[in-house]
């Protein structure tokens, strides 16, 4: 019996390397042709030959620009949705079982469809062009479901004890949300925050139709501009000899990716320190 | 600590308390002199922390829930829709089964408390801390690690620090459910010890599933049953003439450990 049982381990022990080697293969690939690509010059200087040579400057300002659009709508708009549907909401009322039935079908939607509503609103109703705005705005709509699904379950977490003593103390709602409910619930709110960045900085098919693919610099939020991901399928699908530009770029995206949850880390550490 | 008025009297009338379709207490009806100690005792299910719930209008979180009858602190109903219950609040205080802590250092544990109620000079939210922190046998265990989290501390002291947080905003009236029913033994004895040393000052209205400890320290007991699914007041009166002889045939045998 005891035999079997090591043996099982061995084997779980094994499979768990073998899933290991999948994304560390994948880095080692991306690394090994990047690397040599990668540098000062990269990151500052525009494109040229259509990615082939040159830099990705643009591209890293119209990402962030993207992105800042992005969560700067969805955090705040996220975080009160969340909220209302924890503290105003009923739990088993029809309310709440509609919103969550809408919420979750939201998320099941695939991003293309939000790409061409966002096309439709704010690209041609709005009058807005292919623009970083128009762009932002459609990730904020495709995002906005995983966020809001993120907070509220923080939310909820929130031991309902603390809750009764903040009543029983005649303490305001304000001060409770404030000083009790969101820092216990910021390092789920931090761990939304970084799962829907993500998102957002993966996504090249919404963006392909609503932010374009303009690799200038930006000089509004109405310009069109291409991000990191647009750049790499681009790169990847339609220009030959772009593979090392392409991996170089990957690597700046990974790197996006890490300071964003570094960030979502601080902010989700420090309320907590008191807590043990 | 010193309550800044003499402790009211608390006057439970005919109160009765709905979850739905669902009757959780049915008219009871008791009183609590000014300054003692009444302890309610009975088996789950009864309406023992539905009645103090509506003391202090924790019943209106409830979904669902609805509360009629009187209840009335020196003759003011509280249950009256026109009555503030922020300020209720303050006036009653309450400390839970289950220790809890606001997860904040120890001292901001009462800091938070009277900043909210507008307490905002340094000197007289430190004094009243430490008032708080004395009058629950604290102060002395904790005064140099102050700023540490307050989930640090031992299950007995987690408590006294909850009564310390209700004091701190003085109340006249405390509602204990059963305060000491998540403790050892020893730290169920020291919060024992807290709760006699706050009668006189307070008025006090305490659930317990221990008749030991409702017989050590109350000055009036009343006796909750369930009848046809619906909790009620069996009855009440002084501790010691209720353990010698009760009027009532079942809390008389409840009272003498004999449930059925």
């Amino acid at each position: 019996m005891n035999r079997r049982e090591a043996w099982r381990a061995r084997a779980l022990g094994l499979l768990a390397l073998v899933l290991m080697l999948a994304p560390l293969s994948l880095l080692w690939t991306v690394f090994g042709d990047g690397i040599g690509v990668l540098d000062w010059q990269f990151l500052l200087a525009e494109p040229e030959q259509a990615g082939r040579s040159g830099g990705i400057g643009p591209i890293i300002v119209s990402t962030a620009l993207v992105l800042l659009i992005c969560m700067s709508l969805a955090v705040p708009l996220g975080l009160g949705t969340a909220l209302f549907l924890v503290e105003q909401v009923r739990p088993e009322g029809r309310l709440n079982l509609t919103l969550q039935w809408a919420l979750d079908g939201l998320g099941a939607v695939p991003s293309v469809v939000f790409g061409l509503f966002g096309y439709r609103l704010f690209v041609v109703e709005l009058g807005w062009g292919y623009s970083l705005l128009a762009g932002g705005c459609t990730l904020a709509c495709m995002v906005l479901p995983l966020f809001i699904r993120g907070c509220e379950q923080a939310l909820r977490d929130c031991p309902q004890s603390y809750r009764q003593a903040a009543a029983s103390l005649a303490i305001s709602r304000v001060g409770y949300l404030r000083r009790i409910l969101l820092p216990f619930a910021a390092p789920g709110i931090a761990a939304a925050l970084v799962l829907s960045a993500g998102r957002a900085l993966a996504e090249t098919a919404v963006l392909l139709f609503t932010a374009g693919y303009v690799m200038r610099w930006p000089e509004s939020l109405f310009d069109s501009g291409r991000t990191l991901a647009v750049h790499i399928y681009d790169l990847a699908m339609n220009v030959s000899g772009g593979s090392p530009a392409s991996a170089a770029t990957a690597l700046v995206l990974l790197g996006f990716a890490l300071v964003i949850q570094l960030l979502a880390w601080q902010i989700g550490k420090r309320p907590l320190s008191f807590a043990r | 600590m010193t309550a800044a008025t003499q402790p009211p009297s608390l006057s439970i009338q005919n109160l009765s308390v709905h979850y739905g379709e669902q009757g959780a207490l049915l008219g009871a009806s008791l009183d609590v002199a000014p300054g003692e100690l009444m302890a309610v005792v009975g088996p789950s299910g009864c309406g023992k922390s539905s009645m103090l719930s509506a003391v202090n209008r924790m019943s209106d979180l409830i979904p669902g829930a609805r509360v009629s009858g009187r209840v009335l602190i020196d003759n003011q109903d509280v249950l009256n829709g026109a009555v503030d219950v922020q300020a209720l609040r303050r006036q009653v205080g309450m400390v839970f089964q289950q220790p809890n802590p606001f997860p904040l250092s120890i001292a901001e544990n009462i800091l938070f408390a009277l900043r909210e109620h507008g307490v905002r000079d340094k000197r007289e939210l430190h004094g009243r801390m430490e008032q708080a922190l004395q009058a629950t046998g604290l102060w002395n265990e904790v005064r140099d690690r102050l700023h540490k989290p307050a989930l640090g501390l031992s299950g007995g002291q987690q408590q006294r620090l909850c009564f310390a947080r209700a004091l701190a905003l003085e109340p006249r009236v405390l509602l204990l459910d059963e305060p000491c029913s998540a403790l050892d033994p020893i730290a169920s004895a020291t919060v024992e010890g807290l709760i006699d040393s706050l009668k006189g000052r307070y008025t006090l209205l305490m659930v317990t599933h221990n008749l030991a400890q409702a017989r050590r320290l109350a000055d009036h007991v009343a006796v909750c049953w369930v009848r046809d699914g619906c909790g009620c007041v069996l009855d009440s009166g002084p501790a010691c003439e209720l353990f010698e002889s009760a009027r009532d045939p079942q809390a008389q045998r409840y009272l003498n450990g004999m449930l059925c």
